[in-house]
């Protein structure tokens, strides 16, 4: 029997060694005990929570020091106390989330009618980015209402986003909306 | 949300995961928590090794409802009906907790005489413009403006009797003609859950988008919330209302305020008519003149200012408002919710749009409006981990890219994991993550996106611009060594000292963290960018990083040192309920919090609250010799009255839950009232096109997630996608024996609205249901697809099928009950 990287890690990934016997038909003690080192020695700990569902299962990821610096693996953390070190169907697949090939890797734009995708820098992203904010903002600013209240709003533009975001980067980001005028602001929350 | 807090005070889940293994009784309920919320259900089991009970009342029969004690299906969207039921069974039975419902519930005050409810209408309804006038629902109130109350229940306009009259028609024959349950299924769930009635059992709720996501989402969730406090259930451990949250942050990320209506820690946005900070402070502080109500929202004003200090820093002063001014506001009454939104764009107001870690045009209601929405745009912003349907929307099904004038700007932000910073889950835990491996590629964190994109219009408008006030005073300091520092705003979120501030004789310094918001101060001497997290991270460190193993002395799983959760390090909300009137816990074992109390002649002379953070201070409400305590404060803290709402005139669609039927249904009526839909329904004639008691849409259909993939974004993970491949519609063997079709074919399923091509799954999941002389099929699709993946652009997204109607409080969409029809490939 061939042991595939996936089925590797399915098996060294479990803190159960008396398992991985039985799951194989052969021992695979030694292969487990040497996994065990190899993050030890190779690999950088750092602990993280699930960013699926809302339990909050505390997991432990481990990456490597030398060449790619990429995730090695990542499982279920036993001293967290909601989980225990158990994962379910989806946080036991964690590592292919980071580890995934259709990520995006470089900023990316679409020109009117184009067609197709051009890959671009981030300072000229962001440079136009701020233009077409500045330009919209400016032209569609409502200073007065009807009544000639202040209201000192912006309707032209609005922002749907996201429970995906830390906190720091949520209270970050309503803060930047808001400075800008922005009223239609929006998330998952309501979906 | 809205339904919690009207009823209790906080938008939140009242407990957290590992109390649900204190419960003797769990009723999930628009939920299926072994499915998607797998690892809570580890807690659920552990409740049931203990003799707990386990309900699941579900459309289907999910792996929850396989391992439930009792399982009963129901017609999807009469949850109201269902509940109501329950309501009027425990009144008959006299199964409420006494003395909780009459002390710490609004059940004893008096309404007014306008009040009334009359076929489906409650009084005060304006059908011209589909509202209520609200004021007509106010309680009777002395000179002093604190409820009129009777104790004893008697009085006929006393909530107590409005309930019992109103629920007097919920009878086990209309709730069972209505839910599809039989009367001998309702009554089974009725006397295992009211059990829990009893002072020393507690009973919990497992709720989810189930119950929300629908046109009386809200009332669904407010029914629940009355049993719950007819039964005493509220501030127990294993008690309470536990709403399960579907994504790891989107609690945190509510409590932030990444929705129009509200500022961080569920402060009010201003609205046209709060000209000036004053007048906003003094429409947004509640009231109350009853010296027993702890009335936590008076202090207001402290957390507003000291918001806008950190939002403009030392820019922000006495004499400019504290930058009142440079926030915007709102139109008195509007809502800017994702619908207006949406139809703002159809009609070519929006010109600009940002979709930040979302994907709008597979997950909103009726996604084919949403994507023709986004070709009348000027221009798109999308920061993902993925390219997904809204980034891609102009190369899609039935797009013509040419003719699409919209500019595209896709932005990679890094993982999750990639990054430093805090979430925080259903249960209020905020906790700490770290960074494992750099983003990859050249992706960035959206706090870096969102520092340097400040920075450019910060700079681009210190060159000029209109009202540049608000962006130049922006107070921007949040990086270390040119990077985003998140660090740096949680110690914002939590505030500082702003100068040297004496509180009670002790001396806080400027520039320390704030240790509590008790401290707060409303004269711009302090600032916090979210009241509710204020205690978060202190002097004493970033309490979201703590690990402490030790549990609470009784061991009922609250961790007290583990991680951080809001407010104020509080593991269980309205704790305050869990003891009798001397202060003493309900139930023993499992107690959350009691007074040890210093007693001279049976009162207290003084004392403090030991177990959990106490809700609110002071004493309990009687003395152990049985007189009123002076010093005694009501547990529901964030109510301005102090208790708990059975009823809730603060919603606008009614004061108590009654059941309409959903936007589209299999029945031309509904046997409860004359009124068909909920009253103040609003959904797009336009484009939702309902289609009820339709030959051509005879079948129910709901959506839902399946245990392998999360939301829109697993189907990108090979693992999952492996175990899920394909869109599938699952049926019963009678719906498929009449539609001839077999499990594996591929089939259609249309609505009004659009087209879904399915494999077909025959399962005795689901069953057909008798309503009245009507056999009415029921079926149910997942939604995690779309066009953009899997690759082939096979697999499409459910929610083409969904109508746009909303519930007319939160605005959520029905994705839970529509009607289609099912047809052979």
């Amino acid at each position: 029997m061939e042991l595939t990287r996936r089925r590797f890690f399915q098996l060294t990934g479990s803190a159960c060694v008396g398992f991985a016997f039985g799951g194989l038909g052969f021992d695979l003690s030694p292969i487990e005990a040497h996994a065990q080192q190899f993050k030890l020695e190779k690999a950088r700990e750092s602990k993280t929570i699930c960013p699926y569902c809302s339990v909050g299962c505390g997991a432990i990821v481990h990456t490597r020091i030398e060449r790619d610096q990429r995730i090695l693996n990542i499982e279920g953390d036993p001293d967290h106390v909601i989980n225990r070190g158990s994962l379910c169907s989806k946080g036991s697949g964690l590592y292919q989330f980071a580890e995934n090939e259709n990520r995006l890797t470089r900023p990316m734009y679409r020109a009117p009618y184009s067609k197709e995708w051009k890959t671009v820098s981030w300072e000229w992203a962001l440079d136009q980015i701020a233009d077409r904010i500045k330009k919209t903002r400016d032209a569609g600013f409502i200073h007065k209402n009807d009544a000639g209240d202040v209201v000192n709003r912006v309707t032209n533009m609005a922002s749907m986003g996201s429970a995906a975001l830390d906190n720091e980067e949520c209270w970050l980001y309503q803060t930047l909306l808001r400075a800008m005028g922005l009223v239609y602001i929006e998330h998952q929350a309501r979906l | 949300m809205a339904a919690l807090a009207e009823s209790f005070g906080r938008g939140a889940m009242t407990n957290h995961w590992n109390d649900i293994k204190n419960s003797d009784c769990i009723l999930v309920m628009g939920a299926n928590p072994a499915e998607n919320h797998p690892i809570s259900f580890k807690y659920v089991m552990q409740a049931k090794d203990n003799g707990a009970k386990l309900i699941c009342v579900d459309p289907r029969m999910t792996r929850t409802a396989a391992v439930a004690d009792l399982y009963e299906p129901l017609r999807s969207g009469t949850d109201i009906a269902f509940l109501g039921g329950m309501i009027k069974y425990i009144i008959d039975n006299a199964l409420y907790q006494k003395t909780y419902a009459a002390n710490y519930t609004n059940a004893q005050f008096i309404v007014n005489e306008k009040y009334g409810f009359d076929d489906g209408l409650f009084a005060g309804f304006d059908s011209q413009e589909k509202r209520y006038d609200q004021s007509r629902w106010a309680f009777e109130t002395d000179t002093k403006g604190v409820p009129r109350r009777d104790p004893t229940f008697q009085h006929q306009r006393c909530v107590f009797q409005l309930l019992k009259k109103h629920y007097s028609r919920y009878d086990l024959k209309t709730v069972s003609k209505i839910t599809g349950t039989s009367e001998e299924g309702l009554l089974a769930v009725y006397e295992t859950f009211t059990a829990t009635g009893a002072p020393s059992l507690s009973g919990t709720v497992m709720y989810a988008m189930g119950w929300t996501q629908h046109s009386t989402g809200v009332q669904n969730i407010r029914a629940m919330c009355i049993i719950q406090l007819l039964l005493g259930n509220m501030g127990l451990a294993g008690g309470g209302i536990n709403a399960l949250r579907g994504e790891s942050n989107v609690q945190g990320s509510t409590d932030h305020a990444l929705l129009f209506g509200s500022w961080p820690g569920y402060l009010k946005v201003p609205r046209d008519s709060h000209k000036n900070l004053e007048i906003y402070n003094k429409k947004s502080t509640p009231i109350s003149n009853d010296p027993l109500s702890v009335n936590w929202w008076q202090n207001y004003p402290k957390y507003a200012v000291s918001f806008l200090k950190s939002m403009f820093g030392k820019n922000a002063t006495a004499d400019n408002d504290f930058g009142y001014e440079w926030m915007p506001k709102c139109k008195d009454g509007r809502s800017y919710s994702w619908w207006k939104l949406f139809q703002a764009m159809w009609h070519g107001g929006i010109k600009g749009f940002f979709a930040w870690g979302m994907n709008p045009a597979a997950t909103c209601g009726n996604v084919n409006i949403i994507r023709e929405c986004l070709t009348r745009l000027d221009w798109m912003v999308s920061v993902n981990i993925f390219d997904n349907e809204t980034s891609a929307f102009w190369h899609g099904p039935d797009m013509k890219p040419e003719e699409i004038k919209t500019e595209v700007f896709l932005l990679p932000a890094c993982a999750w994991v990639e990054k430093e910073g805090s979430i925080t889950n259903s249960g209020r835990w905020m906790q700490w993550r770290y960074t494992g491996p750099k983003p990859l590629g050249e992706s960035k964190s959206d706090g870096h996106i969102l520092m340097d994109l400040g920075d450019k219009l910060k700079s681009l408008y210190a060159k000029g611009g209109t009202f540049p006030d608000p962006i130049h005073n922006l107070k921007w300091d949040y990086t270390t060594n040119g990077e985003f520092d998140p660090h740096k705003v949680a110690k914002e979120i939590n505030g500082y000292f702003l100068e040297d501030v004496t509180i009670d004789g002790k001396v806080y310094k400027k520039g320390t963290l704030v240790p509590s918001f008790a401290l707060l101060q409303d004269d711009g001497r302090t600032s916090s960018g979210n009241w509710l997290y204020c205690n978060s991270y202190t002097e004493e460190g970033n309490k979201s990083e703590r690990r402490e193993q030790k549990d609470a002395p009784n061991n009922i799983g609250s961790y007290p040192e583990f991680a951080w959760a809001w407010p104020l390090d509080r593991r269980i909300i309205y704790n305050r309920a869990s003891v009798d009137l001397n202060g003493q816990p309900w139930d023993s074992r499992r107690w959350v919090v009691r007074f040890d109390g210093q007693v001279k002649d049976g009162k207290y002379i003084g004392g403090k609250w030991v177990g959990d953070v106490i809700d609110g201070g002071g004493m309990p409400l009687q003395h152990p010799d049985g007189s009123e305590n002076e010093g005694g404060r009501y547990p529901f803290i964030m109510r301005a009255h102090g208790l708990g709402q059975i009823f809730g005139p603060g919603l606008a669609d009614g004061p108590f839950p009654e059941h309409y039927e959903p936007l589209e249904s299999p029945i031309a009526n509904n046997f409860l009232s004359s009124q068909r839909r909920n009253p103040l329904l609003r959904y797009s004639k336009k484009v939702d096109l309902p289609a009820t008691d339709d030959p051509l849409y005879p079948i129910v259909c709901t959506t839902y997630r399946l245990t392998e993939h999360w939301q829109t974004v697993t189907r990108l993970v090979p693992w999952n996608l492996e175990l899920q491949p394909q869109v599938i519609v699952e049926m019963s063997p009678e719906l498929a024996k009449m539609k001839r079709i077999k499990t594996g074919e591929r089939v259609f399923v249309v609505s009004s609205r659009g087209k879904l091509e399915c494999t077909a799954v025959v399962t005795h999941r689901f069953k057909p249901m008798k309503i009245v002389d009507q056999t009415v099929h029921q079926v149910g699709i997942p939604w995690h697809f779309g066009w953009r993946w899997p690759a082939g652009g096979k697999e499409g997204s459910a929610n083409v099928l969904v109508a746009t109607a909303v519930d007319p409080v939160s605005e959520i969409p029905e994705y839970k009950a529509f009607m289609v029809n099912v047809h052979k490939k």
